[in-house]
């Protein structure tokens, strides 16, 4: 204890929210994660009953179409994790404040995870349906650099150790990755716009039954991310507390 | 600058290798080959500028210097692009000679466009790089999904001078698109990268 009060004495007044772990709070927002997680959990529940007994199986796709409803929400997740981690990064840069440099990685970390399982559901998808694991396809162009950007993150954040300079160079890199990314996108469909290849489902078409399937995942995901973020900013809060205690008696 | 005019001209022969060039391919390969090459020597040459830099301290006294941060983005821009100019300049012929292809005007418009848009993202990632424990090696993997725009614009351009096709979209006002956004915003976010 007298390591931790040597701590609260050196920090300053706006590093207060660090030390709350010393007095005896475990966690903040304990009951905001307790919330999100159980709707998560409900959600998740419901997902997989609609998924696998509600909706009709597709007539052309058979069975495999199911993945669908897990593929989009990733998608939907993985882009808003970039765009959050952006927004934390561009508000670090005007006014730095540790807490927003917590959300980007955590953001960063989350929305790496529902990438790769992007990936992995569109490639188990692909299999049966197109003959071919991958395509070169411009949507599936982007997410592959997407999914770069989010590893060339966590990469560079990892190698640069927790500062402010490091900070500052995960915002500048998440302002050039939401700039190039629709770039990308763009030049890819230039380059394949005179061989139109297969294209993923669009919701034109859908039956009911799906849409609703399809609303229930996308929140459902949606609730999970948000339960997943609170999860990881705490542990973003607690390995910076961790390293200012090493730092201290090293 | 010797070593990577023959770094360029060692990726060029042993892409033939690789690729089996022929005759009847070249049109379809020898853009892929020649930017392939360019990349190689761009990257090898951003990293030996930033140890180089590193070594001396000189990114410190820059920094003390009572100047905009833009202007020191913009020099250091300059000068890769003055280093990256120089072997392309040595491979170009190399390339002719080898794959028996001409040499447009038009092809010089495109590889300093192409050239630009690589080392502006390529400047701005060295020196992120370079503060890191991976240095050299990170500089690859940061910077190879950001120019992906720029890699399909300036192959396809040139494809498009050795056998133009009808309706190509606008490769190098893309090209010239990227490079004012990227230039835009590395020159903005510099300060950023270098102040401690």
């Amino acid at each position: 204890m007298a390591l931790t009060k040597q701590a609260t004495d050196i920090v300053s007044p706006a590093e207060e929210h660090l030390n709350d772990v010393d007095r005896g709070h475990p966690a903040r927002l304990p009951i905001a994660s307790l919330i999100l997680g159980g709707l998560s959990c409900i959600g998740m529940l419901a997902s997989i009953w609609l998924i696998f007994f509600y909706t009709p199986i597709d007539a052309l796709q058979g069975v495999t179409q199911r993945i669908f409803y897990f593929h989009v929400p990733t998608a939907w997740t993985g882009m808003l994790g970039f765009v959050v981690m952006t927004v934390a990064g561009v508000v670090y840069l005007i006014k730095p404040d540790e807490r927003l440099d917590w959300i980007a990685r955590a953001s960063g970390e989350v929305g790496a995870v529902f990438l790769t399982f992007l990936l992995i559901t569109g490639s188990l998808w692909g299999k049966p349906i197109w003959g071919a694991w991958w395509v070169w396809d411009p949507k599936l162009t982007a997410a592959l650099i997407l999914w770069f950007m989010f590893i060339g993150y966590l990469m560079l954040r990892s190698y640069m150790g927790r500062t402010p300079e490091s900070a500052r160079v995960g915002a500048v890199w998440s302002i050039v990755g939401v700039i190039d990314v629709p770039i990308i996108y763009f030049s890819v469909l230039w380059w394949r716009g005179q061989h139109p290849g297969p294209q993923i489902t669009s919701d034109g078409g859908l039956p009911p039954a799906a849409v609703l399937t399809l609303m229930v995942s996308l929140a459902t995901f949606t609730l999970l991310y948000c339960f997943l973020m609170v999860l990881v900013y705490q542990l973003q809060r607690l390995q910076t507390q961790a390293q200012r205690l090493r730092a201290i008696v090293e | 600058m010797a070593w990577h005019g023959h770094v360029c001209l060692a990726c060029t022969c042993h892409l033939q290798f690789y690729l089996d060039l022929r005759v009847d391919n070249i049109s379809a390969v020898a853009p892929g080959v020649l930017w392939i090459a360019f990349i190689f020597a761009s990257l090898l040459g951003l990293g030996r500028t930033l140890a180089a830099e590193r070594e001396q301290h000189s990114m410190d006294r820059l920094l003390l210097c009572p100047v905009d941060r833009k202007a020191i983005y913009l020099a250091k821009l300059l000068g890769n692009l003055l280093f990256i100019g120089v072997v392309e300049i040595v491979a170009l012929p190399i390339y002719a000679l080898l794959f028996n292809v001409p040499l447009p005007a038009a092809l010089l418009l495109i590889v300093l466009l192409g050239t630009l848009g690589i080392a502006t993202i390529g400047t701005l990632f060295s020196v992120m790089a370079a503060a890191t424990r991976a240095r050299e090696l990170l500089l690859p993997i940061l910077v190879f999904p950001l120019i992906v725009p720029v890699v399909i614009s300036v192959v396809r351009a040139t494809q498009q001078l050795m056998a133009p096709t009808v309706n190509e979209p606008p490769w190098i006002g893309l090209l010239i698109a990227f490079d004012v956004i990227f230039l835009s915003i590395s020159m903005l976010t510099f300060q950023y990268v270098v102040e401690e």
